[in-house]
């Protein structure tokens, strides 16, 4: 199934005249010998894929000074060592995915419309296609009908979930869902949360409260408070990360909405700065349209490399 | 907090400007390198901001000198101009047709930007008004779509139309007029699918409708946290499906929302609506110039700018009005020789002036008094007590050995510039009862056109 996701990762990525990839390439293409302008191309294309000012800087400082170490002149060798240099950057820690061996609760946060209700539908079935008992709490209690939306995912992943009515307090649905997987020897308790903005303290505080109750209630399950950044977003999701991060000490990311001609740059951006792993990426609305996060695939397809390195890939 | 807003940044740009006093061409450039890195910053989308940055460098390097503003607040106001100029000078309203005309309003966007919430804000909006809603729900694809409309209906009163899940939206959206006409509703909203606007199959169903049903107002819906994608989406959206307006959804966040401008700009469409909050109340008029502020971060640095300028107008002419009674009973004293000296410089410097003045031609630097030997001059002064400057007669060799001092320059040449000035002084007064020309040039165009008269400039009266 990956190695399918990562066709239709590349296949997105390549599809559109103003792809990154496709800028990313010309750049290389457009110059062999490294110089000013060539630096100043590169530089423009990660700034338009996201990447920010400041990632943006730190990336090229890295290439500058590695060029004139090894003494490279050619741009192909440059293009190496960027993929080299991001490919290190989004490397997973080992631990990253130690909670899938132990009983863990994923507490899925994010701002509105990033995905988080389609990536909670999206995980359960994943976890549930790898054999697990998985239980979702819908605490999403605010949006109209956001209940009925992760019904119906839960429906479609054959997954039970714990619902409470609209406008109930989102706590106390964590409460029952806590119990109900205690009861029910649940292996993935996945907590689907109403989006918020992260400059909006009640809600924010609200936040902390529902952490604090998973922490207290289930104090030897591993807890993963993951957040969602829609891939199209800008610069506002470093704001985003490290608002939410500062009311949850923040394990990963999940980058949705990768189908399009937005590669998600920003979150090179959060890796760089803020050190938060992306493990997850959705990438169309399919049910199965979720994966774990490869690095190496992510780069390759970012730089739109070719296909017998694509047959090694897993 | 970890970042910067914009307005720091741009703050501390500009500041670092106004404390240099004079703005040469290397630092309109300095400091439009970092207005561009804050555009950025802010999502501006890339091409969007290299447009920007070249039509403000542009006017900044060729006015900013000669208007009399302080340098600074000059590149602010040009860079506030343009970028106003680009997010559309004007607050615009959704267009709906008269009376009992129903307006047909399509909502249409990537997924998550906020179409269903902003289309139940709109039929709230519209109801308030008088009108009578149609809400219809054509997303039939993410699960759940059409309950949320529903939900959102009932809070704000409209009506609500919908076929469920298995029937074409082009269907929908047909059936939805002839229910809106059979019940009286005169503004129907049709809610639609988050789509990709890179999405052949789905992107060719809008257009599908649009050719169904006859559509007044297609409106996108664009998440001001967008990044540089904004303009991809806008610019597709538009090519394809054709759009007249823009909703900036989310506004109520902290993003810089540059977005907006990227999708304006690439559009040239107005942005209708700001959403300002989850509550069905929450959307408002779009101010361009609020936004520009916004975006720029400098909202009360501009107000302050045009008082600035409106007091420094009041002040200088006050001044002038002062200088020419004085120079009229012929008295001429060292104060009003510095504030000549700061005229001129506010004014583009002597070159500048001379340029201007009818009859001089051009001058080359090299015909021009030394600035530094200006600068000299301008220290001596400064050495004096107020009292000295206002009565030159009771300078005596002590206070004189003391201005040397205090101005680090030698007795003789402290004595030549009194000397020198004295000699002003006794040809103002023998000009004093003739009549003044222009206005505009006041007492300073006075002062240049005796040439010889002033210290420090008459050694190199040849050009007059």
């Amino acid at each position: 199934m990956a190695d399918g996701l990562f066709k239709r990762l590349k296949a997105s990525l390549t599809k559109s005249r103003n792809s990154i990839s496709e800028n990313l390439n010309n750049v290389f293409l457009g110059y062999s010998e490294i110089d000013e302008d060539f630096y100043e191309e590169l530089e423009e294309r990660l700034i338009m894929a996201d990447l920010g000012v400041n990632a943006t800087s730190r990336i090229m400082d890295r290439l500058r000074e590695r060029v004139k170490a090894e003494n490279l002149t050619h741009t192909s060798s440059c293009r190496e060592i960027l993929i080299e240099e991001i490919t290190g950057q989004m490397a997973m820690p080992p631990t990253a995915y130690v909670f899938l061996n132990g009983r863990t609760v994923l507490f899925v946060i994010g701002v509105n419309g990033a995905g988080k209700t389609t990536s909670v539908g999206k995980l359960a079935a994943l976890f549930k296609g790898e054999g697990k008992n998985v239980l979702i709490a819908a605490a999403d209690t605010y949006r109209a009908a956001a209940t009925e939306q992760l019904v119906e995912w839960a429906n479609r992943a054959d997954v039970p979930i714990i619902t409470g009515k609209e406008g109930a307090d989102p706590a106390s649905v964590i409460y029952d869902a806590v119990h109900a997987a205690q009861a029910r020897n649940i292996d993935m308790l996945i907590v689907d949360t109403a989006g918020r903005l992260h400059n909006k303290k009640n809600l924010m505080e609200e936040l902390r409260k529902m952490s604090r109750i998973i922490n207290k209630e289930l104090p030897f399950w591993n807890q993963e408070n993951l957040i969602v950044l829609d891939g199209t977003t800008g610069q506002n999701a470093l704001s985003q990360a490290h608002e939410f991060g500062d009311v949850t000490r923040l394990t990963g990311i999940i980058l949705t909405k990768l189908d399009g001609t937005a590669k998600g740059g920003i979150a090179i951006a959060i890796v760089n700065e803020l050190s938060i792993p992306v493990k997850y990426i959705g990438i169309g609305e399919g049910i199965n349209d979720m994966t774990p996060f490869d690095p190496n695939a992510y780069v390759r397809a970012l730089f739109d490399e070719k296909d017998q390195e694509e047959e090694q890939h897993d | 907090m970890a970042f910067e807003s914009l307005t720091d940044k741009l703050t501390n740009v500009f500041k670092g400007l106004r404390s240099k006093g004079k703005l040469t061409e290397e630092d309109v450039r300095v400091a439009l390198k970092e207005v561009k890195m804050a555009l950025l910053e802010a999502d501006v989308s890339f091409k969007i901001v290299k447009q920007f940055i070249n039509s403000v460098s542009e006017r900044a390097v060729g006015e900013e000198v000669l208007t009399g503003l302080n340098p600074a607040q000059m590149v602010i106001k040009i860079v506030n101009e343009e970028l106003t100029k680009l997010m559309g000078e004007e607050v615009t309203e959704l267009t709906l047709n008269p009376g009992g005309k129903m307006t047909v309003i399509m909502m249409c966007g990537l997924q998550g930007s906020g179409k269903t919430t902003t289309a139940a804000k709109i039929a709230g909006k519209v109801k308030s008004k008088g009108k009578s809603p149609l809400l219809v729900a054509g997303d039939v694809y993410r699960p759940a779509a059409v309950d949320q409309l529903k939900v959102n209906a009932e809070k704000v009163g409209s009506e609500f139309f919908s076929m469920g899940t298995e029937v074409s939206p082009v269907t929908i959206a047909k059936e939805a007029i002839q229910y809106a006409e059979s019940h009286h509703n005169n503004v129907v909203i049709l809610d639609t699918a988050g789509r990709l606007q890179i999405d052949e199959t789905l992107m060719q169903e809008l257009i599908d409708i649009k050719n169904a049903i006859t559509i007044d107002e297609t409106l996108l819906v664009v998440d001001a946290m967008t990044g540089q994608e904004a303009v991809n989406v806008a610019e597709t959206f538009n090519e394809k499906i054709g759009i007249d307006g823009i909703v900036l959804s989310k506004l109520d966040g902290d993003s810089r929302g540059g977005a907006a401008l990227s999708a304006r700009a690439v559009t040239g469409k107005p942005i209708i609506f700001a959403g300002m909050g989850e509550k069905l109340g929450d959307l408002e008029p779009f101010y361009p110039d609020r936004m520009a502020s916004r975006i720029l971060g400098m909202g009360d640095v501009l107000t302050l700018i045009d008082k600035a300028v409106e007091a420094k107008q009041e002040a200088d002419e006050e001044k002038e009005r002062q200088m020419a009674a004085k120079l009229k009973k012929g008295s001429f004293d060292f104060n009003m020789y510095l504030e000549s000296m700061k005229q001129m410089r506010s004014m583009g410097g002597l070159g500048g002036i001379l340029n201007m003045l009818p009859g001089v031609g051009k001058i080359s630097d090299d015909q021009l008094p030394d600035e530094k030997e200006l600068a000299r001059m301008e220290a001596i002064v400064l050495s004096m007590t107020p009292r000295e400057r206002e009565n030159p007669k009771i300078l005596t060799p002590q206070r004189k050995f003391r201005i040397a001092k205090g101005s680090g320059n030698d007795i003789s040449v402290v004595n030549r510039f009194i000397k020198q000035f004295e000699q002003a002084q006794k040809m103002m007064k023998q000009m004093g009862g003739m009549k003044r020309g222009r206005h505009g040039m006041g007492a300073l165009g006075g002062l240049m056109g005796m040439g010889g008269g002033i210290p420090g400039m008459g050694r190199r009266g040849k050009f007059f």
